[in-house]
Order: structure tokens, then C-alpha cells, then sequence
């Protein structure tokens, strides 16, 4: 196992070091110690690599992240895993605005709660949240799932396009265009499977699921135009 | 009574009196009119594509001065004349060069055809300039055929990913554009064909509307650690660009170069958009007149000016355009409508289409319609098939000449050996806006409005 002090050390100098570790590197672990709360920690990863923050982080961590598996022992600031491709992201403490926005694949798991925009403008990304997430989640989402085993704030899913919301407890208000959908078998067994992925131990009955009424897929003319 | 009853128009009245003349009313003109109309019918408003039509004061309203018994001038084609610029001086490991200081601005692939795209990338190379992406993510066809591609990062994030990223010569975030500082993107269901519903993970024939504001950053704090984020990835090698529309120049450039941007894009109202909604495109922003030098006297306040590369667009037509712009303190410009215009579009060859189409060559703007003759704002695949992007690329390079050749010839009159030389002291304006926005002296005085120490 390879041990990175990012306060000796620098960002730079560790990003660039994981940057450098190929698809069939043997360094294949690594501890990042005294993160701090630093900003941009093991961005833009594209290795099959695992990289274990000891601490919380500020901004950013894991942005755009390919492969690597992430996993922040403590709590993570604003937009954590953004725009991730593939991989996973683990946060054992609680994480801030904008988790896994705009993520195109991969898995983020929040065992703690999550901020608001939790899962805004998703595009194929799985979050799975333990605890509660807070208003305007899932904002524009496009596509993917998004789980969340406590209770949704407001305005949840506005504007959505057609990923999936699973939500076991309550929902403060759906956004525009948000609406409850039926669970049918089909959702239940991928909402295990998520369950299981996330390390959640609720039951997938237990769930509501939330989804894009497409009202707002075209625009409202009076007339053929 | 005998005209009358032949069905001439009356110009009499009962007993012979004149009548008055029909007078059309300049606030309720024809124009206003028919759009109340189709506004009643239809309960949407008009989304169209282009910048401003309005006239508004632009570079046609200031003159050079040229050399003369105080000047010395250099000679045409004989002494050297440059045109090279260099963007992403302040941070990055690899900044830009570019022969011309004329560069292409993003236009999507969604919103151009693919061979549109092709052929910027084929002509931007040739003349030796960059060419940006759009809303809608990097297509093999500009990658391949771009020399030097910028890639944008928006707020809908469409298409974005790191192997993208990583290949792009320079990244520019767009804050806003001219043609609708503080909108977002549309784009109608028309042209959300397979290809561009797949690049953007959308639903295919929806009427798609992109977010006006990133998803995860909110000011210019958190998009000073944003770009801290897109460095990282990059290693530091990528210029990066903020691209705002013309709203408050100077403090929107202040605020640019705190965040960290290598390169501002400042867009004025007369620079294009794919669709926006008319009423956007003609009442929000200004003209890029009023813009370049606030955001010039932002730089230097900041010590910035050339550390910071400006580069200004919005309206860029010709090599006198470009000249003004870079004599006001730009370091380069870009063009989007006029590299359209170049590559074919609303040609006068297609003139029964465009009326067929209730429009007419050089008034054609809805783009968003996918109907486009020329072949190039669409995603139809007989119309795209009539474009050819080897003879499109040819066409914009030989444009990009004629506007480098033009601003040689101005510099050259005016006694510069760069471009960049040129200064605000090389101009006049011809009207008092124009004086006063670019704060350049009215022709034969040395006076503008709201030149220091002249108040009344």
C-alpha cells in the first residue's frame, strides 16, 4: 500500500502521481492522509486503483472519476464525484451540495445525508444515499437512479427527464413535472440490487419511486405551428 | 363616385375635400403587429436564431486616422506586418498559438450538422486558427479535423467527460453568451435527431432546454476552486478561457481574472445564438461597442491587460471589425454568424427555399427549425447532404485571409508592425454613442462624453 501526505506533499503532486498509475498498475492501493478539507483531491482517476482519504474534504473530490474506487473516511463538501464516468465513490460521513452532479456513470454511496442538488443534472450516474437529501435533488436529471433511505427535501426531482428516484421516507415536495410512479417488479429487483451495492440494509418494498410525468418534454402551442 | 366604382383607392372625400394620407404607426408597426398576431395564435414566443437585428452603434461608426505627416506608415506586402497571438499566457503549461488573432467561436454539433463542424475545423486549421465546441460535447468530425479545438464547459454538462477534456487544447467556461446573457440553451425537438438525442443522454425529439447556471458552483468563489478542479485534471496544461456575455464588463472580467482564468471571451449582443427566444436576443445585453473597453480598464486595474488575453466577438465581419477591436485593446476576436455565412449559409442560390419557407436570403434565423437550405443548421440528412465540408473548409479559409489581409492593411496605414499595436489613439468615432461607448474622441475634436475633466 502506498501512503500520500497531502499536506508534505501538496495536490499537485498527488494528482499528478495518481494520473500516472496505468490500467495494470501493481500499486493498486493507496491512503491519502491529512486531507483537510483541500479541494480537488484525486480528480480526473483513471485506473482501477483504490484510494482511501483518511479525513473530509473540500471541493470537488473524485470530480470526473474513471474506474478508481474512492473512499472518504469522513465527510465531503460540495460537488464530490461530479461528472463521473465509472468507478466508485464511498463517503462515510455526510457530503454537501451538488454530490454526484451531472455523473454519467459509476456508483456514489453517501452512508451519511446529503446536501440540496444532491444528484442534479445526473446523467446515468447510481447515488445511493443511507440518510436524508436535501431540496432541488435531482434538478434536471436525465438519466440513472438515485436511492435515498431517509426523507427528500424540497422540490424534489423538477424539471426531470428519466432517471428513477427511489425515496423510503418522506418527500417535502416534488418539483415540476415530478410524480409518484408505480413500483413494478422490475424496479424492485433493481432497487435491490442497488440496496445491496450501496451496503444498505432497507427493503426495497419499503420504497416509493418518483419519476417524470413528461409534461414538459415539448413545448405547450395553442396550434399546429 | 366614378373612382369609386372602378375600385381606386378614394382621395376625396364627401364634396371633393382631400383625405388624409394612411399613416402606419411607428410604435405599432407592421413588424409589432404581425407578431401580436402570431403571438395570439400560438401562445409561445418566437424562438429564432441569430444575434440583434436592431442597429445598434458598432465598429462602422469609428474611423482610423491613419499615417500621415506625424504617422509614418509602413509599406504594404514589404515590411512585415504580424498577426500572431498567444492565449493562456498566465497559467497554463501549453498555451495557445495562433497565426491569425481570428478565431471561431462554439457552435454545437445539435445545432450545426456534423459536416458544418467538419468544415469550421478544415478552415480554422488552414488559416491557422482554433475552433470551440458547443452545447452538445466533442464530435469526431472537429476533433479530427481541428488543429487547435477549444472545448467548452457548460451548464448542462452535455457530452462532458475527462478523455474529452484531456484532448481539448484549451477549455472554455461559459458563463454566458451575447445574444442572451443570462439564458440558457434550447434546442427543438426538430433537430434532436438519434445521434445528437445519444450525445446529450436525452430523449430524442424533445424541445430541450439547458440550464442557465452550472450545476455545482454558484459565483465566482466556488468557480475559482471549479477551475482549480479542471486544472487538476488537466495537469495544468490547458489555457482556460471564461466566456460572459456583454452585461457588466467590467466587473464580469474583474471577477473573471479573480476566479483564474488564463482568457476572457467577452460576447456583445450581436453574436448569435442556435434559438433563444426573440426577446432576449433583442433587449437583454449590449452591443460589443460599449463592452471592449470597460472590460480593457478592468484588465489594467488588474495589472492584467495582455497577462489576460481578451478576446471579443459579437458582430466581427470583416478585417476593419477585427482592427477596431484589437485597437480598442482586445488581443484577438472570434466569429460565429460570419463563419456560417461564409461556409453558405442564407446564400441567395437558395432564395425559393428561404421563400418557400415564409423567409428570404440574409432574414433566414430559424435555425432551430432544422429546414435549413444551406445544409448547415440541421440535422436532416438530404438538406445536410447538400453541404460539402472540403469546399465549405476551403471557402472559410479564404474568408479568414481576406479579414487577416484587411487588418494588415489598416495596421500597416496606421504604422504597426503587430496588430496588437494598434491603439486606441488610431481612431475616431463618427457619432457621440459610438464616442462614447469606446471612448474614442469624436471625429475632429479631441473630445468624447465622459471624458475625464470635461464635465459642465
Amino acid at each position: 500500500m502506498q501512503t500520500f501526505d497531502i499536506e508534505a506533499e501538496g495536490l499537485r503532486a498527488l494528482n499528478s502521481t495518481l494520473h500516472a498509475q496505468a490500467a495494470n498498475t501493481n500499486q493498486t492501493h493507496w491512503e491519502i492522509v491529512n486531507p483537510k478539507g483541500s479541494h480537488a483531491i484525486a480528480v480526473g482517476l483513471d485506473a482501477p486503483i483504490e484510494v482511501n482519504i483518511k479525513g473530509s474534504t473540500g471541493y470537488y473530490c473524485a470530480g470526473m472519476n474513471k474506474q478508481a474506487t474512492v473512499h472518504v473516511h469522513g465527510s465531503v463538501g460540495p460537488g464530490t464525484a461530479e461528472n463521473m464516468m465509472s468507478g466508485m465513490v464511498v463517503v462515510e460521513g455526510d457530503a454537501s451540495q451538488y454530490a454526484g452532479a451531472t455523473g454519467h456513470g459509476g456508483t456514489l454511496v453517501i452512508k451519511g445525508n446529503a446536501s440540496s442538488r444532491c444528484g442534479i443534472s445526473m446523467k446515468g450516474i447510481d447515488i445511493i444515499v443511507h440518510g436524508n437529501i436535501g431540496h432541488m435533488s435531482a434538478f434536471m436529471a436525465q438519466s440513472g437512479n438515485l436511492v435515498v433511505c431517509g426523507d427528500a427535501g424540497e422540490a424534489l426531482g423538477d424539471s426531470l427527464y428519466e432517471a428513477r428516484l427511489f425515496v423510503r421516507g418522506s418527500v417535502k415536495s416534488l418539483g415540476a413535472d415530478c410524480i409518484e410512479k408505480e413500483m413494478r417488479p422490475e424496479h424492485l429487483t433493481l432497487l435491490e440490487e442497488l440496496l445491496g451495492r450501496g451496503g444498505c440494509d432497507a427493503k426495497a418494498s419499503e420504497f416509493k419511486r418518483y419519476g417524470s410525468a413528461r409534461q414538459l418534454y415539448n413545448f405547450n402551442i395553442d396550434n399546429a405551428y | 363616385m366614378k373612382d369609386e366604382q372602378k375600385g381606386a383607392p378614394r382621395n376625396t372625400g364627401p364634396h371633393g375635400a382631400p383625405r388624409t394620407m394612411p399613416i402606419q404607426s411607428a410604435t405599432f408597426s407592421n413588424p409589432v403587429n404581425a407578431e401580436i398576431r402570431r403571438a395570439a395564435a400560438t401562445g409561445i414566443y418566437d424562438i429564432r436564431g441569430g444575434g440583434a437585428k436592431r442597429k445598434l452603434p458598432h465598429f462602422d461608426d469609428l474611423l482610423f486616422l491613419g499615417a500621415s505627416m506625424s504617422r509614418y506608415p509602413l509599406e504594404g506586402y514589404r515590411e512585415k506586418c504580424e498577426t500572431s497571438v498567444t492565449l493562456g499566457t498566465r497559467f497554463a503549461k501549453n498555451p495557445i498559438q495562433l497565426d491569425i488573432p481570428v478565431t471561431i467561436a462554439g457552435m454545437s454539433f445539435g445545432a450545426l450538422s456534423g459536416g458544418a463542424k467538419e468544415a469550421l475545423g478544415r478552415g480554422a486549421t488552414m488559416a491557422g486558427t482554433s475552433t470551440t465546441t458547443g452545447d452538445g460535447g466533442m464530435t469526431e468530425e472537429e476533433r479530427g479535423h481541428s488543429n487547435k479545438l477549444v472545448y467548452q464547459y457548460l451548464p448542462s454538462r452535455y457530452g462532458m467527460n475527462p478523455d474529452d477534456l484531456r484532448r481539448a487544447d484549451a477549455i472554455e467556461i461559459v458563463v454566458g453568451q451575447g445574444a442572451k446573457p443570462g439564458g440558457g440553451g434550447m434546442l427543438l425537438g426538430q433537430k434532436i435527431s438519434d445521434r445528437v438525442a445519444e450525445m446529450r443522454n436525452l430523449p430524442k425529439g424533445i424541445d430541450q432546454r439547458s440550464a442557465c447556471r452550472h450545476p455545482d458552483w454558484t459565483g465566482p468563489d466556488d468557480l475559482e476552486i471549479k477551475i482549480l478542479e479542471l486544472r487538476e485534471i488537466t495537469n495544468w496544461e490547458k489555457p482556460i478561457y471564461i466566456k460572459v456575455g456583454g452585461a457588466r464588463p467590467y466587473f464580469d472580467t474583474t471577477l473573471a481574472v479573480k476566479a483564474g482564468a488564463d482568457v476572457v471571451v467577452l460576447d456583445g449582443m450581436q453574436g448569435g445564438t442556435a434559438a433563444t427566444q426573440d426577446v432576449f436576443i433583442e433587449h437583454v445585453g449590449q452591443p460589443i461597442l460599449a463592452c471592449i473597453r470597460e472590460a480593457v480598464r478592468a484588465l489594467q486595474d488588474l495589472d492584467m491587460h495582455r497577462e489576460v488575453q481578451l478576446v471579443v466577438s459579437g458582430g466581427i465581419r470583416t478585417g476593419a471589425d477585427v482592427a477596431k477591436a484589437m485597437a480598442l485593446g482586445a488581443d484577438a476576436v472570434a466569429i460565429g454568424t460570419a463563419a456560417l455565412i461564409a461556409l453558405g449559409d442564407n446564400d441567395p442560390k437558395w432564395e425559393a427555399e428561404y421563400n418557400a419557407l415564409g423567409t428570404t436570403a440574409g432574414a433566414y434565423d430559424d435555425w432551430h427549425e432544422g429546414q435549413d437550405p444551406a445544409g448547415i443548421t440541421t440535422q436532416d440528412p438530404e438538406l445536410m447532404a447538400r453541404f460539402d465540408p472540403i469546399e465549405g473548409g476551403r471557402r472559410l479559409n479564404n474568408y479568414l485571409k481576406v479579414m487577416t489581409l484587411e487588418a494588415q492593411t489598416i495596421a500597416r496605414a496606421c504604422g504597426k508592425n503587430h496588430l496588437h499595436n494598434l491603439e486606441p489613439e488610431d481612431l475616431c468615432a463618427l457619432t457621440m454613442e459610438a464616442a462614447a461607448m469606446a471612448k474614442i474622441p469624436l471625429a475632429g475634436t479631441d473630445w468624447y462624453p465622459g471624458k475625464p475633466g470635461t464635465s459642465y
